[in-house]
């Protein structure tokens, strides 16, 4: 019972200690907003428009067109993320446990960890073309390089006395993985995601400029430098920061859920 | 229970720690294991636990040879080893959800052995509660204290129904008080289960409060057994007598012998003179 009460009270410590940070987010968009607004006034040119004006066409255009390059741009991002966690983890963990692999491939992991996969855009677009692959895939190598060298970090770093203490409990192979390093890696992959998704969706962004006619980097650059609409291109603006922050509250959560004894 | 037959074991570029070492452990007896550090304690344990294998000769347990971790074997870390990630509940809980992983496959998990779920909880709840941390099942590793963080450990490793326990220094970073009671505590619990226990300690004091029987080693390589019977060990009342104080002096002036000289000592058995 006793237990159960002192659960309960860190429980809505963590509640409110949460709703005390949402609620200084949103007074920080708040405080950007009339920035915003307040500049905006001040200068009164087009390529300027109101924060009100923007985001009422942002809540028109979000129904109609601009919601399909939200949901298209959405989808190459949650498909890269997927796809690097698949490949990254598992060579993370594998390099992490093998020294001798780690030797072998370190080398070319400093020297590739640090090229801006921006520079590939043009590259990857002449070998794979048009279609959603090449986007997904200079976005799936962004995240890649991150997870890889966080999870590798982690899993060899996993204390030597855990090791050997749940070998013997019988663990083999399968069992450590299951039991040690993948829950000791999870953090890693996400602490991954959530630093680079701004990197990914940036390069997102100059992906889409290229050969595609959805996404939100497609739609933004038509408005701004073909349409010249402005508030449509805020609009686009607006969409891709939803995109970026959405994605990165959502990981941030989910690692909060996850990595609770490490607030301790 | 342990039979080790002409062992030797050198660790890749050095002196060997072992040469041509033989040692038995009848089933059921309590052992310390005492040396200065370097003498080979540790390396010893691992070769018991299988996690490291013998260049010649052979580590025999239960009738069986040892070429990789038993699953009737206990190890019991100085470091606990505990997973910092999981709660107390679910580290105590961990040697069984391995067994339930790889189900009764005679190799990770004795053949005869099934746990179901509801046994597994009864068995964790039994062992949280007789080390006394059950009120601290939700808790993480990092929440709790040296003492009770080794106490979980014990639990885990308990809680697999084991029939050797070996362990390593495992009360050398806790505070006296905290040290003592759980050496007792330990010691009750090996005894009721009947299990063959293996300390290894630097500490004169706990060798002589623990082991029935004191395995001691030098610097390497170790030849031949040098072993001193310790007959009172494991009552809290040996603690505070003479006889005790004469065990840990006999133990230190041996143990001081053997840093000086590689000269194997004959046997002496303390119930005798006491």
């Amino acid at each position: 019972m006793a237990m159960q009460r002192q659960g309960g009270s860190t429980e809505r410590q963590r509640d409110v200690l949460t709703t005390r940070r949402g609620l200084s987010v949103v007074g920080a968009a708040l405080s950007l907003l009339l920035l915003w607004e307040v500049l905006a006034l001040i200068v009164q040119i087009p390529i300027l428009p109101t924060p009100l004006a923007a985001l009422g066409t942002f809540a028109t255009e979000f129904a109609q067109e601009l919601g399909w390059h939200f949901v298209v741009s959405l989808l190459r991002v949650v498909a890269s993320i997927t796809l690097a966690v698949a490949l990254a983890t598992p060579a993370g963990l594998l390099l992490g446990q093998s020294q001798r692999l780690d030797r072998l491939f370190s080398p070319f992991i400093y020297l590739l960890y640090p090229i801006p996969k921006v520079v590939f855009v043009p590259i990857v677009l002449l070998f794979l073309g048009v279609g959603n692959l090449p986007k997904v895939v200079i976005v799936t190598m962004i995240l890649f390089f991150q997870i890889l060298v966080l999870v590798r970090d982690r899993a060899a770093s996993i204390r030597p006395e855990i090791l050997t203490s749940v070998r013997s409990l019988g663990a083999g192979r399968r069992a450590m993985f299951r039991f040690v390093y993948l829950p000791a890696t999870l953090p890693a992959v996400l602490t991954a995601v959530r630093q680079s998704i701004g990197t990914a969706i940036a390069v997102l962004y100059v992906a889409e400029l290229f050969a595609t006619r959805y996404g939100l980097g497609y739609y933004i650059y038509l408005q701004g430098s073909t349409l010249f609409d402005y508030p449509k291109m805020y609009a686009g603006i607006i969409a891709m920061s939803i995109l970026g922050l959405g994605l990165y509250v959502i990981v941030d959560a989910v690692e909060r859920r996850t990595c609770r004894w490490m607030e301790t | 229970m342990i039979e080790l037959t002409d062992l030797s074991f050198a660790y890749p570029d050095e002196s060997p720690v072992f040469h041509g070492f033989s040692w038995h452990v009848e089933a059921g007896e309590v052992w310390s294991v005492l040396g200065p550090s370097g003498c080979g304690k540790s390396t010893l344990l691992l070769l018991l636990a299988g996690l490291l294998h013998p260049r010649r000769g052979e580590v025999v347990i239960g009738g069986r040879r040892i070429s990789r971790p038993r699953p009737r074997t206990g190890l019991i870390l100085q470091e606990y080893g505990l997973l910092p990630w999981a709660s107390v509940y679910d580290n105590v809980a961990l040697g069984l959800r391995i067994r339930r992983f790889y189900g009764p496959d005679g190799r990770h998990v004795p053949q005869d052995e099934h746990v179901d779920r509801t046994e597994a909880r009864t068995r964790v709840d039994h062992w949280l509660a007789r080390l006394g941390i059950d009120d601290l099942a939700d808790k993480y590793p990092g929440q709790i204290s040296g003492g009770q963080r080794q106490r979980a450990a014990i639990a885990r490793t308990l809680a697999l129904q084991p029939d050797l326990l070996l362990m390593d220094e495992p009360f050398s970073s806790l505070d006296a008080p905290t040290r003592e009671s759980l050496q007792a505590l330990t010691l009750k619990l090996c005894a009721e289960a009947g299990l063959t226990v293996v300390l290894v300690t630097h500490n004169i004091e706990e060798a002589a409060f623990v082991g029935q029987h004191v395995l001691l080693l030098h610097v390497p390589p170790n030849r031949e057994v040098r072993a001193v019977d310790n007959l009172h060990a494991a009552d809290e009342a040996y603690r505070r007598s003479t006889l005790y104080q004469a065990a840990c002096s006999l133990l230190r002036e041996e143990i001081e012998r053997g840093c000086r000289s590689t000269v194997g000592a004959p046997q002496r058995g303390l119930s005798e003179d006491g």
